[in-house]
């Protein structure tokens, strides 16, 4: 009983690492939340590197604190000439050779096995990088074709099946990232990279998994997030037919202004000092006539998502009216760069406050 | 004396600050570069310090993204390029010639060369803030984004102009010290009787010579691809991204022990003369250095497990950094070993180097986790990688660095930094680096991904972002009580005896400042740590004549010129091509003098 009571003051420490530890597994990006078989093999090569290097941390701190203490100048202590000692050399030679083999052999063995291709079953989907936003090309019926399903920024997936993910990029390099699913894998432009895992069958949940780009890509590389749903088999294919549809009519009379808003194809700057491409220069919106942009997310089913702005502001009436009227404000270089015609304008230049609420009522309408 | 058609005659040894700009003495120009390091760490640090301050609360609203990106790209190209690798090169200068009993180094002109061109580059670098914006792709400056005007801002031209310059000088400096150790070593002192800090430099030099053209070449293909349309690094062309990337850690991981193994080498001085006995396992300490410089050829591929590597080299690189952790760990028990037996004398440089033990090995252990592939695809880019390169660069490096301030002051002024003082820096620049850089490791098990100028509240890493953001401010408290200290110990009377601490090496045999000449005689090796050698067989270095002349190399005002030629080469790109044209004659003017200089 006399050990224990005097660890006793130890109790608050590890207390708190041991808090510090819980509280790190339930942040909703954390990278020691496992779920999936991938992440899995992650968490053990990297609890295993973990507690090797917290043994070897404390040794030589121990060792560090303790000889300069112990070794300080006192009165009467003269220095040991000592040289060397070659037996000792060896010894510790040959500690971290052993450490390097009990790391190494393990990371060989999830190297190898996630290095495998994905099952023929495995739901196939294109993951395309771009400033600074995901898009996400279902190839559903497994023609090799990406072109069932087009979403941007929120993927669904169902939990259980192996999902495989061909990795693009449009522009610079991204990386794909969502932490409790998988490690990430860069979106290479030029490359087309793989990472395949499966969902633990109890993944389900109804708040989303979080990814991020995680390769500085410029400007608003911190503004590039995006959100994974694990649904049941169930739950998965219900999203399916109706992200195939083509997108809902208009429920009033708001609302069938905004569609025709959204569907003029240039505006005129006031001043007459030349146009902008309208809404459909750049988006799709399945079922509505000439929407068939490609530049900027397809927003068939925008009002179904979360979020909009690739994860940065919630899906509701006023982020919608802000972000139309100038995105920049509300994700800075989101106009950055005029020349190449790929970020959005202002709209605020060219049209009332109330199109731009028509819009914004439309596009919530569209589930 | 005669001056031959064209050239200037010799300077004359008047006015202060002539004699700075035309010096050849090697210990003037470490001065020079210390001097000049030491002002762009405190602006490296005033970058960090703003990135600290907007990244203190969520959504932070201090600085706008462009400048956040320009900071984080500054802030590392400074302190890499522009204070650690020059503090370094201060020590070279200053310390070498002395710790081989040498007079000067091999090419004295080409020395101040050495620093006039890196202050011409790192004014290059630093000037671009305020001529259309600074880099702002990150230090490592991947393609696509560095590759074209459509991606990033016109500072990348200055990145690119600027590390040329700057790899210009290191390279003649690695040059210099490597000729200058291997040929000018006093009397008697073999290769394994050289002080470790020596050694190191020497490997550290072989390094720039190996790394720099890989580098250069990487660097002019990346100036093509932005001024010129070529596509070495651009797909939208057929060139390969990945390709950038090869080249770029070919050359930056070699940078890594480029920035380190000086620190490890004034660690392995001032251990042992603080514990008052030989270091231990000398020649294990010289091979394990040996063995992480050619070893750091052998790991680049460990900065890109992420980038669709294939199984085979993801398995063979990870192999081979976990494997550099076998020299280190042989250099960390040999540090201890030191310790062990001693009678150590805490001193502020003592201090500094065992806690070096401590957070280095803290840097050591997070760099063999991500060693693992599959670790690493957790871990890239996220702030558990800055907090191991932190534990690393300024656990590490600039423990280290100060270390080697505190110990060799007094040989460099003949005055003492308060130890008072010195107290005060170390533990506030010890508790304001662990306050700053431990919690980023919990911020990168978290998933907080680097270089985002801004995140959302609810993903738990306020706590640990303000906490860290507050020891930011505690480090920079410690700097600048260092700063303080200089500033007090400059009106002190010159009160350094020639062996203040009992070191073994020659520079402690010679007064404090050395004379120009560095040594009345040239001193005699008879062994490994010569002076206690010396004291333990009742002999005593060879007295010189204080009076005799002892011809040293005169100053001279071409390695100035010639840097400003070169400088105007760099010019030339960033602004108009008539300043590189006009650079040319400079530097063959700077050339034929240079030539044709008498050396009486």
């Amino acid at each position: 009983m006399r050990s224990s009571r005097s660890l006793r003051p130890l109790a608050p420490v590890a207390l708190l690492v041991i808090a510090l530890a819980l509280a790190a597994c339930s942040d909703p990006q954390s990278t020691v939340d496992p779920q999936s078989d991938f992440a899995d093999d992650i968490q053990f090569v990297y609890l295993l590197t973990f507690w090797l290097g917290m043994a070897v941390f404390i040794g030589i701190l121990a060792l560090t604190v303790g000889l300069a203490f112990w070794y300080r100048e006192r009165p009467g202590r003269v220095a040991k000439q000592i040289h060397g000692n070659t037996r000792l050399e060896v010894v510790w030679t040959l500690i971290p050779v052993v450490l390097v083999v009990i790391m190494a052999v393990p990371t060989w063995q999830v190297i190898a096995d996630s290095s495998k291709p994905a099952p023929d079953d495995a739901l196939r989907v294109n993951a395309v990088g771009r400033q600074w936003w995901f898009e996400f090309q279902y190839d559903l019926d497994n023609d090799g074709e990406y072109d069932d399903l087009v979403t941007a920024n929120e993927l669904h997936i169902p939990a259980g099946r192996a999902v495989t993910f061909s990795l693009l990029s449009d522009d610079v390099i991204h990386s794909f990232w969502v932490p409790q699913l998988a490690g990430k894998v860069d979106m290479v432009p030029g490359h087309v990279n793989d990472l395949w895992f499966t969902p633990h069958e109890d993944a389900v949940r109804a708040e989303a998994y979080l990814g991020q780009c995680a390769e500085f890509c410029g400007t608003a590389h911190a503004n590039m997030r995006f959100r994974v749903f694990v649904d049941t088999p169930e739950g998965f294919d219900a999203w399916v037919a109706n992200q195939q549809a083509d997108s809902v009519a208009p429920a009033d009379e708001q609302a069938q202004l905004g569609q025709e808003l959204f569907a003029t194809p240039v505006w005129t700057l006031p001043g007459g000092g030349g146009g902008i491409l309208g809404c459909t220069g750049c988006h799709t919106v399945a079922g509505v006539p000439g929407a068939v942009g490609k530049i900027g997310p397809d927003l068939t089913h925008v009002g179904s998502r979360s979020t909009i702005a690739a994860g940065i502001l919630d899906t509701n009436f006023e982020n919608l009216v802000a972000w139309i009227s100038n995105p920049d404000r509300e994700k800075p270089g989101a106009d950055y760069n005029d020349d190449t015609a790929r970020f959005m304008p202002a709209f605020e230049t060219v049209l009332t406050r109330e199109q731009i609420e028509a819009i914004a009522v439309y596009l919530l309408g569209l589930q | 004396m005669a001056t031959v058609a064209g050239t200037m005659a010799a300077p004359s040894a008047e006015g202060v600050v002539w004699s700075w700009l035309t010096t050849v003495d090697h210990k003037r120009i470490g001065v020079l570069y210390g001097v000049s390091a030491f002002i762009f760490f405190i602006i490296g640090g005033v970058e960090a310090l703003l990135i600290r301050a907007q990244l203190a609360t969520p959504n932070g609203g201090v600085i706008d993204p462009e400048l956040y990106n320009q900071l984080f790209t500054m802030h590392a190209l400074t302190m890499i390029f522009l204070a650690v690798m020059p503090l370094g090169a201060a020590f070279f200068n200053f310390m070498i010639p002395l710790m081989i009993g040498a007079r000067d180094v091999a090419f004295p002109r080409l020395n101040a060369l050495s620093y006039w061109i890196f202050l011409g580059g790192g004014l290059v670098l630093t000037s671009s803030f305020f001529l259309g914006g600074a880099p702002d792709t990150g230090w490592f400056a991947y393609a696509p984004i560095s590759g074209t005007a459509a991606y990033s801002g016109s500072g990348m031209d200055y990145y690119v102009i600027g590390l040329l310059i700057l790899g210009l000088s290191s390279l003649a400096a690695a040059l210099n010290f490597a000729v200058t150790i291997i040929n000018m070593r006093a009397p008697g002192m073999t290769m394994m009787r050289m002080p470790i800090f020596v050694w190191m430099t020497l490997i550290v030099a072989f390094l720039l010579i190996l790394a720099l053209p890989v580098l250069t070449v990487a660097l002019v293909q990346l100036l093509f691809d932005r001024q010129y349309t070529t596509s070495f690094f651009l797909p939208s062309g057929g060139g390969d991204p990945i390709l950038w990337q090869h080249l770029f850690w070919i050359f930056g991981h070699p940078e890594v022990y480029i920035l380190i193994l000086p620190a490890m080498g004034i660690v392995s001085e001032v251990l042992p003369t603080f514990s008052r006995k030989p270091l231990f396992g000398y020649a294990a300490m010289v091979f394990a250095g040996v063995a992480i410089g050619f070893l750091g050829w052998a790991v680049w591929s460990h900065h890109m497990f992420t980038t669709g590597l294939g199984a085979v080299p993801r398995v063979v690189f990870a192999t081979s950094t976990m494997i550099i952790g076998v020299p280190t760990g042989i250099k960390i028990f040999n540090w201890l070993s030191t310790m062990w037996g001693g009678s150590i004398r805490f001193t502020t440089a003592m201090y500094f180097s065992v806690s070096f033990i401590a957070l280095f090995t803290i840097g050591g252990i997070s760099g063999v986790m991500h060693a693992s592939p599959p670790v690493d695809q957790q871990q890239q880019d996220t702030y558990f990688i800055v907090a191991h390169l932190h534990y690393v660069l300024v656990g590490g490096a600039i423990v280290g660095i100060f270390s080697g301030l505190y110990y060799w002051w007094p040989k460099m002024t003949g005055r003492f930094l308060s130890e008072t003082l010195g107290k005060w820096n170390f533990w506030l620049m010890f508790i304001g680096l662990n306050m700053t850089f431990f919690p980023m490791h919990f911020l990168g098990v978290a998933g907080m991904p680097r270089r985002i100028y801004t995140y959302d509240e609810g993903l738990g890493w306020e706590f640990w972002n303000l906490f860290a953001s507050v020891g930011a401010f505690i480090l920079a408290l410690g700097v600048l009580i260092f700063v303080i200290n200089v500033a007090r110990t400059m009106r002190q009377p010159k009160t350094a005896e020639n062996n203040p601490w009992g070191g073994s090496t020659l520079e402690w045999a010679t007064s404090s400042p050395p004379p120009e000449h560095d040594f009345d005689a040239i001193p005699e090796v008879r062994a490994r740590d010569p002076l206690w050698y010396d004291r333990d067989h009742g002999l005593s270095q060879p007295e010189g004549d204080p009076d005799e002349h002892i011809h040293m190399p005169p100053p001279s005002y071409y390695p100035l010129v010639l840097a400003l030629g070169v400088l105007m080469l760099g010019i030339g790109p960033l602004s108009h091509l008539a300043v590189t044209a006009l650079g040319v004659p400079v530097i063959i003017y700077a050339i034929w003098g240079w030539v044709l200089e008498p050396t009486e």
